[in-house]
């Protein structure tokens, strides 16, 4: 159990932050200028915050009150940064064994083999730092992290400086070290699609306070509604696994307002799966269309439409079970539909926009 | 033609006081830099990563024999370093080491006049490190000793031996400060820039002033080269194959 709580003043910028955090991930989520880092880094010792108090299970890190200020290297707690910041003069293997050496023997409780093998870096092990690509950096920043076995891993926005294409490649590294690693987790993102993918906890920040917190679902739709960029608007669904098509590559989801339809494997039969679905990916009909290459379909009801000058409208559609689907489409199409609050509604899901993952906690 | 004809007429060959002079001048420029070393990097981490007051004033000093007339330095060493000079008298009394008008003295004064190009070397690699790299190391578990002697001092290691070459280099042709501090003793204190002004002074000197002058180019060139190579094997990342990948 992590509890911090800190006051922080400079120049044009305030921070007064509590929370608490446990066992999984812990989202800190917000935009940038919000805390985040200051958090991270008030929490690793690399800052020194006017007022505060920070314990890890029963060990104080902090307490000004007190005038207790851990130093960051007894802390023993690990962190990514945005930027790997692998020590250029050493090897991959040199700089994985880095913070295991500093780490007293009987605390050493993480090997070397395991991370190695979940982050898929073994054929890096001799090569420098600055051969690596950005998505093999960032594995080996995160390798050397655990390999000091810290008691809890900060991760500053870890992907933040990558293209979609390593994003994609590292997070289920991530997922598996959560899952593997048993070690908790505090990760700061502005990424809504990493945050609801990993977190089971999220603690929004906002211009240095804590704006809300709780699990995902309740902690990022409001999120949604103010990000203001419409191609961000994403929904969470909850669904449980059926049955996996060998033969075709995909899991069928079972949803109270009908299948879904996700690409790859998600996980064994009856396993609960969070869906993150783009309203920009959702289609919608009167009764049920025939005829379409979409296999999933879900019916609820509309419940809101938000509309302003421009072309698209927001739908918001409550399906049964009581998850929230929303949904961009033009007015155009609306008006044409003849759609309002309170119509049923199919909405079309087409199966490669969906991003899927394992629920963390079970909340 | 004189001076032709006294080189020919004396050879190459190099006497042994000339010898002796190259010997003494070697190993004075060697110590002061191998001592001014700790401190030098000692000062240059204070300036590059301290916070503190009279930082400024520590800059100051450091530069000063750098913009002072070396007569004046040497003169200052003599006051404080001097048999009388207050701290002249104290260390001969307690530790029986007495620097005026011996070959470590001469050392004292060219590590003084070399310290400043070798701080300033040292100063500018460590302020061109990362500093998020040690806050890395830091929280690795790292004390912050550690963190120096495995990120800091590894990573400005081009710019120390940089700096330990300039200031072995400016030893050897300190000639100002030592000679007013330690006079020129043949075989104590006359190193090759006072052997070459000793020979320039006398008559028919002038083989021999340029045999040294061969001798000293020769030396600092080689020099040059050697910290040029020893500079680019302790690059980080910079051996074959490895650079540019990013």
């Amino acid at each position: 159990m992590i509890r911090f709580s800190c006051r922080l003043a400079r120049p044009g910028f305030a921070f007064d932050v509590a929370f608490e955090a446990g066992a999984g991930v812990t989202a800190l989520f917000g935009p940038s200028g919000s805390g985040k880092t200051t958090a991270i880094r008030l929490l690793a010792g690399l800052e020194q915050p006017d007022r505060g108090h920070a314990s890890l299970d029963d060990t104080v890190l902090l307490d000004t009150d007190r005038g207790i200020a851990v130093a960051p290297h007894r802390r023993r707690i690990g962190l990514v940064f945005q930027d790997a910041l692998l020590l250029p003069h050493l090897s991959v293997r040199a700089n994985l064994a880095y913070g295991r050496w500093f780490t007293p023997k009987p605390e050493r409780r993480i090997a070397l083999e395991p991370v190695v093998d979940v982050l898929g870096i073994g054929h890096l092990l001799d090569r420098r730092p600055g051969s690596l690509s950005g998505g093999e950096r960032q594995r080996v920043a995160i390798g050397r992290a655990l390999l000091a076995s810290p008691r809890l891993l900060l991760m500053d926005e870890p992907l933040a400086s990558l293209d979609r294409e390593r994003k994609l490649e590292i997070l289920p590294f991530i997922e598996r070290l959560r899952d593997e690693f048993a070690i908790p987790v505090i990760y700061v993102s502005h990424a809504i699609d990493e945050v609801a993918r990993l977190a089971a906890h999220v603690v929004r920040l906002e211009a240095g306070r804590v704006a809300a917190a709780g699990p995902p679902r309740n902690v990022l739709s409001p999120a949604l509604a103010m990000a203001g960029s419409r191609f961000d608007a994403v929904s969470f669904l909850e669904a449980v696994v059926t049955r996996y098509l060998t033969d075709y590559g995909v899991t069928v989801l079972a949803h109270p307002a009908g299948d879904i339809v996700v690409p790859g494997r998600s996980g064994p039969d009856g396993a609960r799966v969070r869906l993150a679905i783009p309203a920009a990916g959702v289609t919608l009909a009167r009764g049920r269309p025939e005829g379409l290459s979409v296999r999933t379909m879900l019916t609820g009801r509309l419940t809101g439409l938000e509309t302003d000058d421009g072309p698209l409208a927001l739908v918001s559609i409550a399906l049964p079970g009581g998850d929230m689907l929303r949904a961009y489409a033009t007015r155009l199409a609306i008006d044409g539909l003849g759609l309002a609050a309170g119509d049923e509604v199919t909405a079309l899901v087409k199966t490669v926009s969906i991003d899927e993952s394992l629920l963390a906690g079970r909340d | 033609m004189d001076l032709l004809d006294g080189w020919i007429a004396s050879g190459w060959r190099l006497t042994a006081e000339e010898w002796t002079a190259i010997e003494l001048s070697l190993r004075v420029a060697a110590v002061a830099t191998l001592a001014s070393l700790p401190f030098g990097i000692a000062a240059a981490l204070a300036l590059a990563r301290g916070r503190f007051r009279g930082k400024m004033l520590l800059d100051g000093l450091v530069h000063l024999p750098l913009v002072l007339p070396p007569v004046v330095t040497g003169y200052a060493l003599l006051l404080l370093f001097g048999r009388r000079g207050p701290l002249g008298s104290a260390l001969e009394q307690h530790f029986g080491i007495v620097l005026s008008f011996r070959w470590t003295g001469a050392a004292l004064a060219c590590a003084l006049m070399g310290f400043p190009l070798l701080v300033r070397a040292i100063r500018l690699a460590i302020e061109g490190i990362d500093e998020r790299l040690e806050a890395a190391a830091g929280t690795l578990g790292a004390s912050r000793a550690w963190v120096f002697l495995t990120v800091t001092l590894p990573l400005a290691l081009p710019g120390v031996i940089a700096g330990a070459v300039l200031c072995f280099a400016k030893a050897l042709g300190e000639f100002g400060a030592t000679i007013t501090f330690v006079s020129n003793i043949p075989g104590e204190t006359r190193t090759i820039p006072a052997a070459i002004y000793g020979y320039v002074q006398a008559p028919g000197g002038e083989a021999g002033a340029l045999r040294l002058s061969i001798v000293a180019v020769v030396i600092a060139f080689g020099a040059l080269l050697a910290s040029e190579w020893l500079a680019r094997r302790s690059r980080p990342g910079a051996r074959a194959g490895e650079a540019g990948a990013r």
